[in-house]
């Protein structure tokens, strides 16, 4: 029961790790642009596909460097041509328009890579479990948990500690007065945008890893990390990281109890949330 | 363009829609387009009067129309095989789920409300996808079929004669959109539109804001539940398609296609939608494509829709 149990809570853990990477992506998107961002499942798969197509050249560590670093430069292209125009509008515009990507970068990948699922290699030392009696802690698990663990810290650096992100978080706060003050917010928009696809690339390299590839993985990961949005409190970094993993683990430690609501607890905490906090667990108040 | 008169467009409209079964097929198409047409309408329609009259953004509609159609299916399957049972059943099913729901999210605005009323949205796409022994999963309620209209004296065969069954659509669909007409010009129809151009002097005013929006969203999600039911009966069929998120966002882009502002705007829309789907789909397996293809292209292109561009009035 106890290794059932810690089974679980490991497994929410990483789970809840991707699902606090995407939120992430998704989160600093949001706030300086106010786009929802639903072609973020997409980017997803386009990081997991390219790494795929990438590995043999590149081997695994190439491709895991690679791979994000492309899905980026593919999302700022699309933000200049596609995002750019519907800054400043109904927000309505945004999500039509990344619902509309979400369907073209789904058929896309199935019409270059196939239906079908396809086997991602991992370097064999990584696949192998750490300890007997813990099965589930194999190496590739606890490389990920480390790996995803190095780009929130990353990210987190990024924001507090250099021009860049102290120009993010201003202008989460006041676009228009960084903009009076000499900044170039054209740019940021698009170096946040290419940061937040990054986060989703890396997630999506290190997903079908463990997953598998397969043109909907990103179907599954979006709507969880809407809720970690949610739950975290909307305009809150640090909020959207703790929803993540706390949706990670409690949905993980239901599959223990009550295996067919491990989906539903997610929403239940959602709305558990709603009616207490509207304004997420360390959302500011006022904010929406 | 040409500016249409009111009058003269409503009876066009409807002298298309009554005379459609027998201009349908001679245009190429058939009877069950048109009823589909009409059905995504009204729900369109209803979805309208939330993010038209009173400009609040809902991407979760789908889960309404798909408790509206679930309830009616299983109704029929398992409990009474009676039409009007199954629709009453859907329709309480689905706006009692608005009703609850509701409260939890009137007090968010913009791109919050939107993500929440997503996110509820899926709730029940993963209910129906999962209680397997009720909904059958993935696979959907199968093995029921809609019964004949029993009127007393007289019977109304919607079973096997889809024009029959077009009309009976229609018949809800103008009752329905009557009915919306109705509440729009009155006195509260002017405060939802009230709320939706200025939200702030609104409350200043005095108007309970959050209530008239909770209002406005039970109302909305009403008329798409019975759209939801016409939607099972017309398929003699439900899946969790029904009530996935990309559902609610071909609501919303038929909405925009057609005229956000305009009370036909969401009928022109589902009309030009569906007809393409249906083009594009038997033409194409890479449809997803240019379904996704259209999206963008109407958001960059042609933001008003059809009618606002028709009235040339500045986007809000």
């Amino acid at each position: 029961m106890t290794q059932l149990l810690l089974f679980n809570v490991f497994n929410g853990l990483i789970i809840g790790a991707f699902y606090a990477l995407m939120a992430l992506g998704l989160s600093l998107i949001l706030n300086l642009s106010g786009v929802i961002n639903f072609a973020h499942g997409g980017f997803l798969a386009i990081g997991g596909y390219l790494a795929y197509t990438l590995q043999p050249y590149l081997g695994f560590w190439g491709a895991l460097l690679a791979s994000p670093f492309l899905v980026a430069l593919i999302g700022i292209a699309i933000e200049r041509v596609l995002i750019r125009p519907l800054y400043g509008r109904d927000p309505l515009y945004g999500l039509l328009l990344t619902f509309g990507l979400a369907f073209m970068i789904e058929d896309g990948t199935r019409f270059i890579w196939g239906a079908q699922s396809l086997p991602y290699q991992i370097p064999g030392w990584l696949a192998a479990p750490l300890s007997s009696e813990y099965f589930f802690l194999t190496g590739y698990r606890v490389f990920m948990m480390i790996l995803v663990a190095a780009a929130v810290l990353g990210l987190f650096v990024i924001l507090n500690h250099t021009r860049l992100g102290l120009r993010i978080r201003a202008g989460t706060l006041d676009l228009e007065t960084v903009s009076v003050l000499g900044v170039n917010v054209r740019v940021l928009r698009s170096l946040n945008f290419g940061l937040g696809i990054y986060l989703a690339g890396l997630a999506g390299v290190l997903a079908v890893g463990m997953l598998g590839l397969q043109p909907t993985i990103g179907d599954n990961l979006i709507m969880p990390s809407f809720i970690a949005i949610i739950v975290g409190g909307l305009g809150s970094l640090p909020g959207t990281l703790a929803g993540g993993i706390l949706i990670g683990v409690v949905s993980g430690v239901t599959t223990v109890f009550l295996p067919s609501a491990s989906e539903a607890v997610m929403y239940v905490m959602m709305a558990a949330v709603l009616i207490v906090r509207p304004r997420g667990l360390l959302g500011e108040e006022g904010r929406f | 363009m040409p500016r249409l008169d009111k009058r003269a467009g409503d009876v066009l409209i409807w002298f298309l829609l009554l005379t459609a079964p027998y201009w349908l097929p001679a245009a190429g198409s058939y009877v069950e387009l048109g009823t589909r047409v009409v059905v995504y309408a009204l729900a369109v329609t209803a979805l309208n009067f939330l993010l038209g009259y009173t400009g609040v953004l809902s991407f979760g509609h789908a889960a309404y129309f798909g408790l509206g159609a679930y309830g009616t299916a299983l109704t029929i399957k398992y409990l009474i095989p009676s039409t009007p049972a199954g629709m009453l059943v859907g329709i309480v099913v689905g706006t009692a789920a608005a009703a609850v729901i509701g409260p939890m999210i009137v007090r968010l605005r913009g791109v919050y409300f939107a993500m929440c009323t997503i996110a509820f949205g899926q709730v029940f796409y993963f209910i129906a996808f999962q209680w397997f022994s009720l909904t059958n999963g993935d696979d959907g309620v199968s093995a029921w079929h809609r019964m004949p209209l029993d009127l007393g004296f007289t019977s109304i065969d919607i079973l096997n004669n889809s024009t029959a069954f077009y009309y009976f659509a229609l018949i809800m669909f103008a009752i329905c959109a009557a009915a919306m007409a109705f509440l729009l010009r009155s006195p509260f129809g002017h405060t939802l539109v009230a709320i939706r151009e200025n939200e702030r002097r609104a409350r200043f005013l005095g108007i309970p804001v959050d209530r008239h929006i909770w209002m406005s969203w039970v109302i909305s999600c009403f008329f798409v539940s019975i759209a939801g039911t016409l939607f099972a009966l017309m398929n003699n069929f439900v899946d969790p398609r029904a009530l996935r998120w990309d559902q609610s966002g071909n609501f919303v882009i038929m909405a925009v296609l057609g005229g956000m502002r305009s009370f036909w705007g969401p009928l022109i829309g589902s009309a030009i939608f569906l007809v393409l789907q249906d083009y594009i789909s038997s033409h194409t397996e890479n449809w997803m494509s240019f379904i996704g293809l259209f999206f963008v292209l109407i958001v960059l292109f042609f933001p008003r829709g059809v009618l606002g561009i028709m009235r040339r009035r500045p986007l809000s």
